[in-house]
């Protein structure tokens, strides 16, 4: 599956990072950046969860 | 559980649904809000929306298509009115009934009001709106109430180029919640803006010109946005039998009732870690409290899991952004642990008996603020994490 990112609503909570640290990171300012776009199935539920805690509806988990 | 109600549809209500579905959940989850609008995001809504850089579409929580995959029994723009505990069945206010196994309250708050008309309030998307409407060059605004939702609300009013009065009743505003001295600095970061402060002053009512101050002072205004704080939605469970006092009363499992739970800003419950019952309104805590509801409803008794997160919160005030981790009510202490208040560059750490309570960022890269975050978690001694000799700040 693929993760997408809105960068431009992200507010630099860092939950994402707390809930899947292999697929986020944070720059300097604290906005979420992606390690990597395709997404292994052991790490999809880390994902959803991360999806689940972002506050700003910022991450989708799409594709089959 | 073949049918669980959810009360409440915005951030944690939504939370709580989806994580029935990604739990495995196949029955019947009715999803109740008063709201006509499908769930969105509040935090915007004094940011983006009110500078009118983000249109109403921004703000939606899902997409449809997420929503449909949800499948839900969505019944939008009706409130539910009463609840019964005994037939568990919540009314609702269009006269139909809900009948469920499974219960959860996400009911939220909403803004407490000041007497007289025409005063705007900030909570919902057509709060927004009709405020932004009213917000430009020269206007005069006044905000009843310096916290951090009137801060924001000013701060935005100033980059518009209106005439921003912000009146406290405290003598340093946020002084309660996040200590003298950083609520010093944080008021500070307005007036160097622009905006008019006053201190120790109590507004008694909306005028048809403005507001009154207890002494009989008039202030005139073009708008005045009151953001006094929020009450609790929970006069729909009036004779209910559940325990209401400032939120629904829940354990640490946020049960409040067999099979009853609630989450987001109208649950008080038992954080475990802090060893108190507390009552949070930030967006973070909306979400993860919806998700250890569900998590929770659908377990087994053996298997349920306290929920006993370090609260977060955030707020974005001009360019500057605020990031607050733990419980900071009630702290004995405040120290810098690291930067500098002046420069506004720093943490600060708060010590609530022997421990590190919480922590207060203003613009530190996210690493120097996790350890912080993280010593909260664990409820590191204060003495073993702050280093000696970092000045307190206040009490
Ligand atoms: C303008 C604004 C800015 C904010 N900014 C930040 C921020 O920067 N950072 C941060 O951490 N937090 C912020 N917050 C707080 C955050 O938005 C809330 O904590 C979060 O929205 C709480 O979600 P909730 O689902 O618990 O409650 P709510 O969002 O209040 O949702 C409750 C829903 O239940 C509905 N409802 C109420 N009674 C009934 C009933 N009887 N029947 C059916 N439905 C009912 C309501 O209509 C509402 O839609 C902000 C809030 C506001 C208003
Ligand atoms: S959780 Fe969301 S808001 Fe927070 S850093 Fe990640 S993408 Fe940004």
């Amino acid at each position: 599956m693929k993760v997408e990112l809105e960068a431009d609503k992200c507010v630099a909570s860092g939950q994402c990072v707390v809930a899947a640290m292999d697929v986020f990171d944070q720059d300097d300012d604290g906005i979420a950046i992606l390690l990597t776009e395709q997404v292994g199935d052991d790490q999809i539920d880390d994902v959803k969860e991360a999806v689940a805690v972002c506050p700003a509806a910022a991450i989708r988990l799409v594709g089959a | 559980m073949r049918r669980i109600a959810v009360v409440g549809a915005s951030a944690a209500g939504l939370s709580a649904a989806e994580t029935l579905r990604r739990e495995g959940y196949d029955g019947t989850i009715t999803l109740v809000g008063e709201e006509p609008e499908p769930p969105y995001d509040r935090p915007p809504l004094s940011k983006q929306v009110l500078a009118a850089e983000w249109e109403r579409d921004r703000l939606a929580l899902r997409t449809s298509a997420d929503l449909a995959a949800l499948d839900l029994d969505l019944r939008l723009g009706v409130e539910a009115t009463g609840l019964e505990l005994v037939s568990r069945t919540v009314e609702l206010g269009d006269g139909s009934e809900v009948p469920y196994d499974g219960l959860i309250i996400a009911t939220g708050v909403r803004p407490r009001r000041l007497p007289g008309e025409g005063a705007h309030v900030l909570r919902t998307l057509d709060d927004a709106l009709m405020l932004r409407e009213r917000l430009s060059a020269g206007r005069r605004l006044v905000v009843v109430g310096a916290g951090f939702l009137g801060a924001e609300a000013a701060a935005v009013a100033r980059r518009l180029g209106a005439e921003v009065t912000v009146l406290e009743p405290a003598a340093v505003p946020l002084a309660h919640a996040v200590g003298t001295e950083v609520g010093r600095m944080l008021a500070q970061v307005h007036v160097d803006r622009g905006v008019g402060l006053r201190c120790g002053v109590t507004v008694t009512e909306v005028t048809e010109d403005g507001v009154r101050l207890s002494g009989g002072e008039e202030i005139e205004a073009d708008e005045v946005l009151v953001a006094i704080g929020s009450l609790p939605n929970t006069e729909w469970l009036e004779g209910s039998g559940l325990t209401v006092g400032d939120g629904l009363v829940c354990d640490q499992y946020c049960e409040a009732a067999k099979n009853v739970y609630a989450a987001g800003d109208v649950a008080r419950w038992y954080n475990p870690l802090f060893s108190t019952s507390m009552r949070i309104e930030h967006r973070t805590n909306a979400a993860e409290q919806g998700m250890a509801a569900a998590r929770n409803l659908l377990g087994a008794e053996g298997a349920r899991k306290p929920f006993a997160p370090v609260p977060y919160f955030w707020s974005d005030q001009y360019d500057m952004k605020i990031q607050a981790y733990g419980f900071l009510r009630g702290h004995d202490e405040v120290a810098v642990v690291e930067g500098d208040l002046a420069q506004r560059r720093f943490v600060a750490g708060y010590r609530t008996g022997d421990r590190v309570s919480g922590a207060l960022a203003v613009g530190m890269p996210p690493k120097a603020i996790r350890r912080w975050r993280q010593a909260i978690a664990t409820g590191a001694a204060w003495h073993a994490t702050v280093p000696t000799g970092v000045p307190a700040a206040d009490v």
